[in-house]
């Protein structure tokens, strides 16, 4: 054997080393945890309230952690999921409304690994449990809510241009503006050019009509907008459901993925994801008769909508707006002193304060209702232009009346609302007009939702079927192998390691069952260089080489054939990542960062092995144990 | 075993087995044509509900309360034991599709309160088309890319031969999986994009030593070249399969019910594409008369190039 370089052996120890230390973390289990955060984001958890909650559990006899900030939130260890289940109760209902308590795993790795960035692997939700759900943003009624408010803006600057128009149609995204004759027509193209500059107009034709495109880039524009909008609201709200390390993400032009790890009531989530509620304050126009009210046409400036849970019972709503859901700034659940009944504390902006205190100033006496205003979108099947079926959003809106009280005095920015069916229903209506609503419509597409005793399970399975395989591997390499199948397996268990403290070091990286699979193949793929390798040896040895020859012209007769394997797969790894989703994704990862590892291992590892045993430092060996 | 060199004669069984073979790729293709694939949830749209419950759970009762919940036409299986139990609901148009899954789930509850919520699946149909196109679109690239890879590695006939080996060894597999109608999802596609990798390699082993031999050995006769090139690659080809099939029958048999189907893929795959790499290149090549003449390197060019 000529002398195999050094510095290769010690490049693989340091990974090594490195590596190992990094996957340490994951051998420390984590600790269940309750995880405090103040319900207005960004605020920070008091000292009182830290005070008063580790004062309730000691009373409680439940043994605690100090309590550490994280962030701006508090985590505070539990002994077990029992305590930890009692801990989030005592929580809160001791911190009541202002904090949001959430179960957690608070990590145990030791500060001394902490203090170099190390920590465990992050947990897919097939292996700890939780819900993945894929929202679908409804475009189309984006662009045909815009288009309106634009068409009504096109309205406005011909009135205020002077010119006569007959109609403005809304059709998709083109605005078709309709005159009596071709001299209005021309006089329009200035000022509407210039009001709707996001549009382009087409040339005028012989028909006394202007015909305005909306641009692609402001087609674009508007409907990124809707999709961060949407996941701006979708962010607060899952913050304000409690939910410890969420993730809330676009994907493509029009979906958001939220992932809600380790939750346990995932009706909840959907309900209040999904959820497109708003409220707007209008006054109520007592003055029209109960046989105009069930005919249903509402005289101009009206409108009429039904009341909720009242079978029959109408009510005339003026049609301009004294305020609305995105003029509320705070909403609180609270109760009725005299009756008890569940009611929403409200408090709004400067501007919806301003209009609501200058209209409720006039109308004292007069009656105010709260319209309730829902989104609700379905995915149906219709028949398309060709005749095929396709899957078209539809989305409905439900607007009804649910509380109707008369003005008793001016009211200001902050004000009740009653009329409730239940505590939990307010507390929603409470959550949403906080969190504020969709800028569009959404519908679930996709839900996969793991309970956390199959998380358990899975994790379980995956690293009973890993030590199982590798076990058996480890014992065909020795019987086969012998000594050199001893120096394979060591390079195998190095391999292993430093796949795990790289999937610990990527911060992006999650661990997935079937990720753990690519892991269990990998360890079978692994030792396949290592089978071409000393299959080669043997073959030497046989052809008469001496030993070290032997060793020497293995490595490297067989170091193409490994390539070949390697990048075969590593093709497939590639592939894999782009085209699948969520858990297959763990598995190319696996997969690829398993490829490349084992290619250090299994050459360069048990090489650097091998000229320990049969190389320069000892005697030139007669026989090789393989 | 070191000691001995194996002469087994491969060669002699290619016709035969030559033909079973073809017989094996045409029944799959018929089979995927006529039977189609059971196509999993991921690929479908629909939901899926698996719940668990401390006693043994009665089917019929269940199938008996998801009918009264108005859910009839879900299929219930047992889920990997008689604890667990496995609803699919075959999607549906309509209001609140994506709230399937917890109706069954509240209805079932209605009986048997103990019942666990183990997981729920809901794809909708639109993403279960584009699942389904993605995954199909990954399939035809991965064996693109292959036969790119392959192109750039070997002449034409060593190239040819593999290839066919990789097709192969796909479509029998699949053509299993649409006989026995094993649920083909997400995590089936991955097995069997990582048996395209690992097919592929098998085989260039074998390729690479047929071709090696035919320019080192002094033999003439194709058949004993070949079958000396097998026999010399026989013992890696069989123990690298061998590791590989250990580790998939501890995933089998320890990975839980997620983890099934993706062993099945590749216990299936790896069997078949360890015997592709023996004797379907070989009856390829000898298809294509792959002779000594094939590995004659044309020297007299380089020399009209010098200056």
């Amino acid at each position: 054997m000529t002398r195999y370089p050094r510095w290769k052996f010690f490049l693989l120890l340091t990974a090594l080393v490195v590596c190992g230390l990094y996957a340490l973390p994951n051998l420390y289990p984590d600790a269940p945890a309750i995880q405090i955060s103040h319900a207005d984001a960004g605020g920070e958890v008091s000292d009182v309230a830290r005070q008063r909650v580790l004062a309730a559990l000691d009373e409680a006899g439940l043994s605690h952690g100090p309590g550490e900030s994280v962030g701006t939130s508090l985590l505070v260890r539990l002994g077990d999921t029992e305590a930890q289940l009692r801990a989030r109760d005592l929580a809160a209902v001791e911190l009541g409304d202002n904090y949001v308590v959430a179960l957690n795993l608070a990590a145990t790795t030791p500060d001394w690994l902490r203090s170099i960035g190390a920590s465990p692997m992050n947990l897919g939700l097939d292996l700890r449990g939780g819900v993945h759900f894929l929202l679908q943003v409804d475009m189309d009624a984006v662009v045909t809510s815009r288009m309106e408010a634009w068409a009504g803006n096109a309205k406005l600057t011909l009135r205020d241009a002077g010119v006569r128009y007959r109609s403005v149609d809304v059709n998709g995204t083109t605005l078709t503006v309709t005159f009596a004759d071709q001299v209005a027509a021309d006089a329009a193209r200035a000022p509407l050019r210039q009001a709707l500059d996001k549009f382009s107009m087409k040339p005028a034709g012989d028909a006394p009509e202007t015909v305005l495109v909306l641009n692609d880039s402001a087609l674009k524009e508007m409907q990124d907008y809707a999709v961060d909008q949407n996941r701006t609201a979708l962010n607060k709200r899952v913050n304000e459901l409690g939910v410890a390390e969420a993730v809330v993400q676009r994907q493509g032009a029009d979906r958001i993925v939220v992932q809600l790890p380790g939750i346990q009531d995932a009706s909840q989530a959907r309900r209040i994801l999904g959820r497109t509620a708003t409220l707007e304050f209008r006054l109520v126009d007592n003055s029209v008769s109960q046989a105009r009210l069930r005919t249903g046409m509402a005289p101009p400036g009206l409108e009429f909508f039904p009341f909720k849970g009242q079978e029959g019972r109408i009510v005339a709503l003026n049609k301009s707006k004294i305020a609305t859901g995105d003029q509320v700034i705070d909403a609180r659940m609270g109760f009725d002193q005299q009756s008890g009944s569940p009611e929403v504390n409200v408090t709004l902006d400067s501007d919806g304060a301003r209009r609501m205190q200058r209209i409720t100033g006039k109308n004292v006496g007069n009656p105010m209702g709260v319209l309730f205003i829902e989104t609700k979108t379905d995915v149906k099947k219709v028949e398309g232009e060709d005749g095929k079926l396709v899957d078209k959003i539809t989305s409905s809106t439900d607007k009804f009346v649910i509380n109707v009280a008369t003005i008793q005095d001016t009211l200001g920015s902050r004000f009740r609302i009653t009329g409730l069916d239940n505590p939990a229903e307010a507390s929603e209506l409470a959550l949403l007009l906080r969190a504020g609503s969709l800028a569009a419509p959404v519908s679930i597409v996709e839900e996969r939702t793991v309970g956390p005793s199959l998380g358990a399970e899975n994790i379980e399975a995956g690293l009973k079927s890993m030590a199982l395989g590798l076990t058996l591997v480890l014992i065909f390499m020795i019987a086969w192998y012998k000594l050199f199948g001893i120096i394979a397996n060591v390079a195998l268990l190095g391999n292993l390691i430093i796949i795990v403290g790289i999937m610990s070091l990527i911060p992006g990286a999650t661990m997935t069952l079937p990720g753990i699979a690519g892991i269990v193949l990998t360890v079978g793929m692994a030792v396949d260089a290592n089978v071409l390798i000393f299959e080669r040896i043997k073959e030497d040895l046989r052809r008469g080489l001496n030993p070290r020859q032997a060793i020497e012209e293995g490595y490297a007769r067989a170091f193409t054939t490994i390539l070949d394997a390697n990048i075969t797969t590593l093709i497939v790894a590639v592939i894999l990542f782009a085209a699948g989703t969520g858990s297959v994704q763990g598995f190319a990862v696996t997969l690829f960062i398993g490829i490349l590892t084992s290619m250090f291992t299994s050459i360069v590892g048990t090489r650097s092995m091998a000229e320990m045993v049969y190389g320069r430092g000892a005697r030139a060996p007669a026989k090789l144990s393989i | 075993m070191s000691k001995a060199t194996m002469n087994i004669n491969f060669m002699g069984a290619r016709k035969p087995l030559g033909v079973v073979s073809l017989i094996l790729v045409i029944a799959s293709v018929v089979l995927l044509v006529t039977r189609g694939l059971n196509l999993g949830l991921d690929f479908t749209g629909g939901t899926t509900v698996v719940v668990k419950s401390p006693t043994d759970v009665e089917l019929s009762q269940t199938r008996s309360d998801l009918a009264a919940a108005g859910y009839g036409d879900a299929v219930v299986q047992h889920y990997g034991s008689p604890k667990e139990v496995n609803i699919r609901v075959a999607p549906e148009d309509g209001v609140d599709a994506d709230e399937v899954g917890h109706n069954v789930f509240a209805a079932l509850q209605g009986h048997n309160p103990e019942l666990e919520l183990l997981k729920v699946e809901y794809v909708g149909p639109q993403v279960g088309d584009e699942l389904r196109d993605e995954s199909g679109t990954a399939m035809l690239l991965a064996l693109g890319l292959m036969m790119i890879y392959v192109w750039f590695r070997f002449s034409n006939k060593f190239g040819v031969a593999t290839v066919v080996a990789l097709f192969h060894d796909v479509i029998i597999v699949l053509g299993i999986f649409s006989l026995v109608q094993w649920p083909f999802d997400l995590t089936v596609l991955a097995a069997v994009l990582a048996l395209i990798g690992y097919s592929l390699n098998d085989s260039i082993v074998v390729a690479d030593r047929i071709r090696e031999d035919f320019r080192n050995s002094r033999q003439n006769d194709p058949t004993q070249i070949i079958n000396s090139a097998v026999n010399a690659t026989f013992s890696r080809t069989i123990n690298t399969s061998l590791t590989t099939l250990l580790v998939l029958v501890a995933l089998y048999f320890f990975g839980g019910e997620v983890m099934r189907a993706f062993s099945e893929a590749l216990l299936v795959g790896i069997a078949v594409g360890t015997y592709s790499s023996i004797y379907v290149v070989s009856n390829i090549l000898f298809m294509m008369n792959v002779s000594k003449e094939d590995f004659i390197i044309p020297e007299p060019e380089e020399i009209d190039e010098m200056p």
